[in-house]
């Protein structure tokens, strides 16, 4: 069954640049998904455009059986309920402490205390970061500062994970490890996964469902891929 | 339930958040006093003008007097056109003959001479003792009558209470004219308050975007923030007028100038003002913060 389906999708920005052309794809759910491409070949653009950050210029988007493209602004709230979201920079709450920073997706959207509780502990243990429970972000590594990010995206249960670089600003071994929490999370809950990256050790070791993105168009769809130099 | 849990925790960040930018909302709140103040004045004066017009126009009589040669027939169909008016409240005659009694058991000189007048040559004149029901256009309905035939003299006090429905009125207009400036100068000064906020907590609100955060629960506690800063705002702003009223109230033994114009008992009267001020506190605070959720949080 499809989580996501894409249909012929084209996003022209405000100054006349246009990230994507055509783009159709398909997303199974429980699949684990890298989107590659070299700079400006419109990677965050599809990512953005899948939590209705941004809206498609035309095409349809249909996500989980929304209509991510038409949906109203003041409707995003229950696509972003459906979703966990992961940034290269962690985004996290420096003045709050890792089960506070986790805990807050479930309390801004009105989750029940004793729910809070065991779905944060979840979480957290998810993502290997039992220990580290009441320390605040700044005495983190940023690997574990990635890792609360990840706590957070996916501590309401979403069906799908979008991670737009999150090993970006990591050395290789912390990412493998942030792709290994991915993994993990991906196969003991079920989530999908869609993950935009750079890093072609990563992509390699994986082989799981990589689509590949030049200037804006889709160059592969490969169940199994890799980074192919001669495409990307 | 679940909207009664947020609220809890959004009156929670709404006070930290407050004290957090305690330098900030300290203009607010000390802007919303001094505005405050000037309401509970002007609220306390205007409620007292209220009570003594009301005094007045209960003493306020104008005086009738009619022609020497008016007859008893005309006596009595000039006073149904009186009492036709449209602000005339009550009429009453008093004749020559009631006249010339009362003055004389008045004073023994009036008796004196009073008593060597003939029954059928009275000097005084038939009058006619009107009450109104708006003081304010009392002028008005002494001309009226004035034009009547055989009308000869009114008379009404009219300076002085020309001069005190005057004095209020302008009073009145200048402190809603205060009032008015004030508030603006406050709402403006809340916009910006609660504008920071929202900018030192741009991280968090573009977090709670991220989680699925409802529009109405990301605007709420700023909202709530006004609203406390209203309600912060309208502390001294009751102290003073509840002590500053009873203080007033007692040093003048509860009346003006004369026993004319009494004021209004500060029981429970003053506890009215301060709950109007809270309340009053409160919408400025609600409004200045939902001006600035509407134009800085564009959600
Ligand atoms: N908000 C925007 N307004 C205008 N143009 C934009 C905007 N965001 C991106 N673009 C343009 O759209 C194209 C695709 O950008 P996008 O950010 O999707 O690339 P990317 O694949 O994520 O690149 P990178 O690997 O560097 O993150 C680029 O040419 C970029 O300049
Ligand atoms: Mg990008």
């Amino acid at each position: 069954m499809d989580l996501i389906n894409i249909k012929h999708v084209n996003k022209v920005y405000k100054n006349g640049v246009t990230a994507i052309y055509d783009l159709s794809l398909k997303i199974k759910k429980g699949d684990f998904v890298f989107v590659i491409g070299g700079s400006g070949s419109g990677k965050s653009t599809l990512i953005k455009m899948l939590y209705r950050e941004e809206r498609p210029t035309s095409g349809e988007i249909i996500l989980g059986g929304l209509n991510v493209a038409r949906l109203r602004n003041s409707k995003v709230y229950k696509l972003r309920r459906k979703l966990g979201i992961v940034f290269q920079d962690y985004r996290l709450l420096p003045k709050l402490t890792v089960y506070e920073n986790v805990a807050f997706a479930l309390e801004v959207i009105g989750a029940k205390k004793e729910e809070i509780k065991t779905k944060t502990l979840k979480a957290i243990d998810l993502v290997g970061l039992k220990a580290k429970t009441r320390t605040y972000p700044t005495e983190l590594s940023g690997g574990e500062q990635q890792r609360v990010a990840i706590a957070r995206a996916i501590v309401n249960n979403p069906k799908l994970l979008i991670c737009d670089e999150p090993t970006g600003n990591l050395d290789p071994d912390m990412s493998r490890e942030i792709v290994k929490v991915l993994d993990n999370i991906n196969k003991e809950v079920g989530t999908t996964i869609i993950m935009a990256t750079h890093d072609r050790e990563i992509v390699n070791e994986m082989k799981k469902h990589v689509i590949a993105l030049k200037d804006g168009r889709l160059v592969k769809d490969y169940e199994k891929g890799t980074y192919d130099n001669e495409i990307v | 339930m679940k909207l009664f849990r947020m609220f809890g925790r959004n009156v929670r960040d709404a006070f930290k958040s407050v004290t957090r930018n305690f330098s900030l909302s300290i203009a607010s709140i000390s802007c919303i006093s001094i505005t405050l103040i000037v309401v509970g004045l002007s609220l306390i004066i205007s409620f007292n003008v209220d009570n003594f017009t009301r005094t007045i126009k209960k003493d306020v009589t104008v005086v009738v007097f009619l022609e020497q040669d008016t007859t008893k027939e005309e006596l009595e169909s000039i006073q149904k056109e009186i009492a036709g008016f449209d602000n005339v409240e009550s009429i009453k005659i008093k004749t020559k003959e009631e006249s010339k009694k009362e003055m004389m058991a008045e004073s023994e000189v009036f008796e004196a001479t009073m008593e060597t007048w003939p029954e059928e040559d009275n000097p005084l004149r038939d009058s006619y003792l009107i009450k109104v029901e708006r003081i304010e256009d009392i002028g008005d309905t002494a001309d009226k009558i004035r034009k009547i035939d055989k009308v000869e003299v009114v008379d009404y006090g009219e300076e002085m209470v020309e001069r005190l429905v005057g004095a209020f009125k302008l009073v009145e207009k200048i402190t809603i004219v205060i009032v008015a400036i004030l508030i603006i100068v406050t709402v403006f000064l809340i916009v910006n308050t609660i504008k920071l906020t929202i900018f030192s907590r741009k991280r968090e609100i573009s977090i709670m975007r991220l989680v699925g955060a409802s529009n109405l629960t990301i605007k709420i506690p700023f909202v709530i923030e006004g609203m406390i800063i209203g309600a912060i705002g309208s502390i001294i702003p009751i102290i003073i007028s509840i002590y500053g009223y009873v203080a007033f109230y007692e040093e003048f033994d509860g009346q003006l100038f004369s026993a004319l114009i009494k004021l209004v008992p500060p029981e429970p009267f003053i506890y009215l003002i301060a709950i109007a001020i809270l309340v009053i506190g409160v919408i400025v605070g609600m409004f200045g913060s939902g001006r600035a959720v509407r134009k800085y949080l564009k959600v």
